[in-house]
């Protein structure tokens, strides 16, 4: 190779990387950083000095309430997952094992991932209709002559709020397990079969470990994304219902306090990024296993 | 995360799998379990729709008459018009940006080595999991340092970086299944870098990009998070809604929401079309 061709090649290299790069750097990498280092600022009107101190940490870990809304919000966001998992496992289960027809099958998997297409908003809105006093749901129990009326118990509540993220996540549990269940071999569950173990024992010893990074994919994607989000809380959530991204969100609105905001913020992306770390080992780890 | 490029692939490979024969009992059982999670996917998308014919204000079972007023309604609010309109703005400029940044950027992390190409990965990639709020407040927060007025631009450069990730994942995913081979022909046959990529690998890339450019436009018309904190006097269409529903709820919103799913609807029948791959292409 001449040298021209290398500076070419260079050159070429430059071009492709640097935009991207630019980019990173000025609207991803910046905007952290600043984030960190807001975190130490002072809240004060207008809106913030430059400071560096602890203050908001220890705010955030001292008053209980924070601690508290933590704690829901992992409970919440683990709920979520779990419901997800109950249900997506059969569903692509079902997809993979039992159904014969690829066009059927094709069909199945895009009625679970269409919803995504379809607005988040209304999509965890039409529950808020469906739960409410007046909803179908009321509606149905007092036609059935369960209740004598409306009750309104359904909505504004820590179980609406689980439904209806489970509603609105859902895809993002099926679509990992279907994958990963796919590529099971048949023979192996076959194998199984002929060897004498029962569906049940086939399913714990050898569909459920293989399936593994497919779940442990989903769970982190379903609980990262009920974990952050801020919408569905005011929807359907009650009083008990607030989440860490409402008292974040609150910072950067009527309390003002953006500097706090930020620090709450870090520690949500702490935590996110330690479940993603964790179960990124993890999928790599199973790999190594396997092979 | 492997998981968006798992999905495109499994949407594809279909395999067969053998069975033994089985009970009428477990048939039955199976279908029971199907149908419910169908149920629950399904059944709220039908309120959703159902409820925007109804001819009463409240969004009450069961519904007193069916009406297109609602529909009529919508035809005359220019608030909600103009919100539509800032949408397929702020969507169409996002997408293509996203595209001109996220092509580069898979390429980059497929074809080329350099240093810090592990970190520069990490954070490409790290939207897609993370929280759209820390997005949001800490491009507010840059803005607000360098001065910069919140307008429907900081929305799109917004987007723009949250859906970095889903370009990238789905072009990587393709371009890792592309023979290098092909490259290697192309310039030894003396095509340069620029030709080499608009005449051969841009072509057998073509569905993976078509496909992500869908994904994140519907993704960008659609978004909250960030858009909630990097807006300023205009509304985008979910921002309208959003803003609708906080007043009360009436089947306006339905009527928007039916309109969205049948929108979706045909974007999904496009992106399935568009997605599949023709025959002898790779």
């Amino acid at each position: 190779m001449t040298a021209g061709v290398v500076k070419r090649a260079r050159l070429r290299q430059f071009l492709v990387l640097s935009p991207p790069l630019l980019w990173t750097v000025l609207f991803m990498f910046v905007p952290y950083a600043i984030l960190v280092v807001y975190s130490f600022w002072r809240a004060q009107f207008p809106l913030a000095v430059p400071d560096f101190q602890f203050g908001n940490y220890i705010e955030i870990f001292t008053d209980p309430q924070y601690l508290n809304v933590l704690l829901r919000t992992a409970k919440i966001a683990g709920l979520v997952s779990l419901l997800s998992l109950l249900l997506a496992f059969p569903y692509a289960y079902f997809l993979v094992f039992k159904v014969r027809k690829p066009g059927l099958r094709l069909t199945l998997y895009m009625a679970v991932v269409a919803p995504l297409w379809v607005s988040y908003l209304l999509r965890a809105y039409t529950w808020k209709t469906i739960l409410g006093t007046e909803g179908l749901l009321n509606s149905f129990l007092m036609s059935t002559g369960i209740l004598s009326e409306p009750s309104s118990v359904f909505l504004y509540n820590q179980t609406a709020m689980i439904i209806t993220l489970t509603y609105v996540f859902i895809p993002f549990m099926v679509m990992p397990i279907y994958a990963a269940l796919e590529k099971i071999p048949p023979s192996l569950i076959e194998a199984s079969g002929d060897l004498g173990e029962g569906a049940l024992a086939t399913l714990a010893k050898i569909t459920i470990p293989l399936a593994m990074p497919g779940i442990v994919a989903g769970f982190t994607m379903t609980f990262c994304l009920s974990f952050g989000d801020f919408i569905s809380p005011i929807l359907v959530g009650g009083p008990d219902g607030l989440m860490i991204a409402n008292v974040i969100a609150a910072q950067f609105g009527a309390a003002l306090n953006w500097p706090l905001g930020s620090a709450l913020a870090l520690v949500m992306l702490v935590i996110v990024l330690g479940i993603i770390t964790a179960s990124d080992r993890f999928e790599r780890l199973g790999q190594a296993r396997l092979s | 995360m492997t998981l968006l490029e798992t999905t495109s692939a499994a949407v594809i490979s279909t395999q067969s799998v053998s069975r033994k024969p089985r009970r009428w009992g477990t048939r039955l059982g199976w279908s029971v379990t199907i149908g419910a999670i169908l149920a629950f996917l399904y059944v709220p998308i039908a309120v959703l729709v159902l409820f925007s014919f109804n001819t009463s204000r409240s969004l009450s079972w069961p519904m007193e008459g069916l009406t297109l007023d609602w529909y009529r309604k919508l035809a005359g609010n220019e608030q909600l018009i103009e919100a539509v309109g800032n949408s397929f703005y702020v969507a169409t400029c996002s997408t293509i940006l996203t595209l001109v940044i996220g092509v580069p950027a898979a390429l980059a992390l497929d074809r080329l080595s350099f240093s810090g190409k592990g970190a520069f990965r990490k954070l490409v990639l790290l939207p897609i999991a993370l929280p759209g709020i820390i997005t949001g407040i800490s491009m507010l927060i840059l803005f607000r340092m360098v001065g910069f007025t919140l307008s429907l631009e900081t929305v799109i450069i917004g987007h723009a970086t949250a859906l970095l990730a889903v370009v990238v994942t789905q072009v990587y995913a393709r371009l890792q299944r592309l023979p290098r081979s092909y490259e290697e022909a192309s310039a030894d046959l003396g095509a340069s870098g620029l030709q080499t990529f608009f005449f051969v690998t841009l072509p057998n890339i073509r569905s993976a990009v078509i496909g992500a450019g869908l994904l994140s436009f519907t993704l960008s018309f659609d978004e909250i998070p960030v858009t909630f904190f990097l807006t300023g006097r205009d509304n985008t269409l979910p921002m309208y809604i959003w803003s609708t529903m906080r007043r009360g709820l009436t089947p306006e919103i339905n009527a928007v929401g039916a309109l969205i799913v049948a929108f979706s609807a045909v974007l999904i029948v496009l992106s399935v079309i568009l997605m599949r791959d023709k025959p002898g292409a790779r």
